[in-house]
């Protein structure tokens, strides 16, 4: 254990390549899916169409989609046999943001639904007395909403960079490529070395860390600002 | 809206601290993506062989690895350029189906079988075929790959020559773990039971407790690998000319001396014997 911590706090560039790469993916794969999640939320928040009860149980449904499934999908997508062959993206990074983003963009526009849902009742009347149209109030409510989405975000973000199985079967885990900090502990803990996959663990719960209390930081900030 | 940004201004912040990793493959380096299996990964053999390669040749070369039957699939599927893998049977119905040009032998390492300290099943020995049968006759407990990976059919040849086979009979002793190489020493480790292992993994796999060789020096254990470059004429994106490039390389007198030089412990784990036409 004592070998692995003083091999991680070397600062490796090897390790370093990794963390970054884990972070640039999920957090690509986060903002994609929250232009595509906070107005799907929206949108079904406020709807009345007779779609909306499929919508909010596929929705929900979805937060359950399990990585390895994505990344079966994405990788039949993205292979030269398939559809989307021509791009060329399996076993690149953006193959990996992709599959992240289909696997967070249910969570997050089913999280920012039910958070912008509560925010719009005790705001309905008086958005009906101004005559504001759909898309006034979708703006509305996710700018009133702003601190409770970016714990929505923060949810998504961790579901990304936390899942292995999508990113090991889109990515390939090709060192120096599209290894990422959870394909390099699956590898470790396959060749044994449980001190290195534990040590490499305890920095990603870590880096988890580091980022929520960053975001947390930020929102108090911003918070007092507007006070 | 521009404040609500807060969250993205933590998520482009690591976008940006992810750009500044340094990029290690050059965009003006030929590329080519290698599927190979588990076993040559996770010896570390690749992690020793590339760089070299890359010397010699300018090609940087990308690894998927996976279980052999996977590998080939990808190989079939035109998701790499050259596939190089263990398992002679499934390597010449690639061929024969068109997915691969030609089949090029490159090096052999040898299978072993690993298992408790102190044997309780009597299976140690030079004879692999003996060995399974002690280890049926006494129910030890034995974990498969289960993966359709070349160690797992060269597993079930053993069981055939030996006349036994149980994995149809699903015998509770016999664990299908369905999982890699690596894995299912774990599994073995914790569970105190024989698995067949290729040397190479075994060598440089740390999480040993109380497993250790049991059977070994069979020539039935032999473990050739074969090289394919992925059939042009099928998939035409694929980059023949640096993948044919990196195979020739892997043949040559170089390259061949390059594979016998990998060692862990003073053990050489792979024997070039790659045939000169």
């Amino acid at each position: 254990m004592a070998a692995a911590s003083s091999l991680l706090l070397a600062g490796d560039s090897t390790l370093l390549e990794i963390t970054a790469l884990s972070l640039r993916v999920s957090a690509t794969a986060t903002v994609i899916a929250a232009l595509i999640g906070l107005p799907l939320g929206a949108w079904a928040a406020l709807t009345s169409s007779r779609l909306r009860t499929p919508i909010v149980v596929v929705l929900n449904a979805s937060m359950g989609l399990p990585p390895v499934v994505v990344g079966l999908i994405v990788y039949l997508l993205l292979s030269r046999s398939g559809p989307m062959g021509p791009l060329g993206w399996l076993f690149t990074p953006a193959g990996m943001v992709m599959a992240q983003t289909i696997l967070i963009t249910p969570i997050i526009a089913a999280l920012a639904r039910q958070t912008i849902e509560d925010a719009h009742v005790p705001l309905r009347d008086w958005f009906t007395s101004l005559g504001l149209s759909a898309w006034q109030r979708i703006l509305t409510l996710l700018f009133e909403a702003r601190f409770s989405l970016a714990v929505v975000l923060l949810a998504g973000f961790g579901r990304a960079i936390a899942e292995v199985g999508a990113v090991m079967m889109v990515g390939g885990n090709i060192a120096g490529s599209t290894r990422v900090m959870t394909t390099t502990i699956a590898l470790e803990t396959s060749k044994g070395d449980l001190p290195l996959a534990l040590a490499l663990g305890l920095l990603l719960v870590t880096l988890v860390l580091i980022v929520n209390g960053f975001a947390q930081t930020l929102k108090a900030r911003m918070e007092r600002r507007h006070a | 809206m521009k404040r609500i940004s807060n969250l993205v201004a933590v998520t482009l912040s690591a976008i940006s601290l992810g750009a500044l990793a340094p990029t290690s493959v050059l965009a003006q380096e030929p590329t080519i993506t290698v599927s190979s299996t588990t076993s040559t990964e996770q010896s570390g053999l690749f992690g020793y062989l590339l760089p070299q390669a890359q010397k010699a040749t300018g090609i940087a070369v990308k690894v998927v690895a996976l279980g052999t039957g996977q590998t080939l699939d990808v190989g079939r599927r035109g998701d790499a350029d050259v596939v190089f893998v263990h398992d002679q049977v499934a390597e010449e119905k690639f061929i024969a189906e068109g997915a691969g040009v030609e089949r090029i032998a490159v090096m052999y390492n040898d299978f072993v079988l690993v298992g408790p300290s102190d044997d309780p099943a009597k299976a140690a020995g030079k004879d692999i075929v003996a060995g399974l049968k002690s280890v049926y006759a006494n129910k030890a407990a034995f974990v498969s790959r289960g993966d359709k990976s070349g160690t797992h059919a060269a597993e079930l040849r053993y069981w055939k020559m030996a006349s036994l086979d149980p994995a149809t009979e699903k015998q509770a002793w016999y664990r299908d773990t369905g999982s890699g190489m690596g894995p299912a020493l774990n599994t073995a480790a914790a569970m105190n039971a024989y698995v067949l292992a290729d040397r190479g993994t075994w060598l440089s796999f740390k999480n040993r407790q109380n497993l250790k060789i049991i059977v070994e020096g069979d020539v039935k254990l032999f473990n050739q690998y074969g090289v394919i470059l992925v059939n042009p004429k099928k998939h035409p994106h694929v980059k023949a000319e640096a993948g044919q490039k990196f195979i020739n390389w892997l043949v040559s007198a170089e390259g061949q001396a390059t594979i016998a030089g990998y060692k862990i412990g003073g053990e050489q784990l792979f024997f070039p014997n790659a045939v000169k036409k």
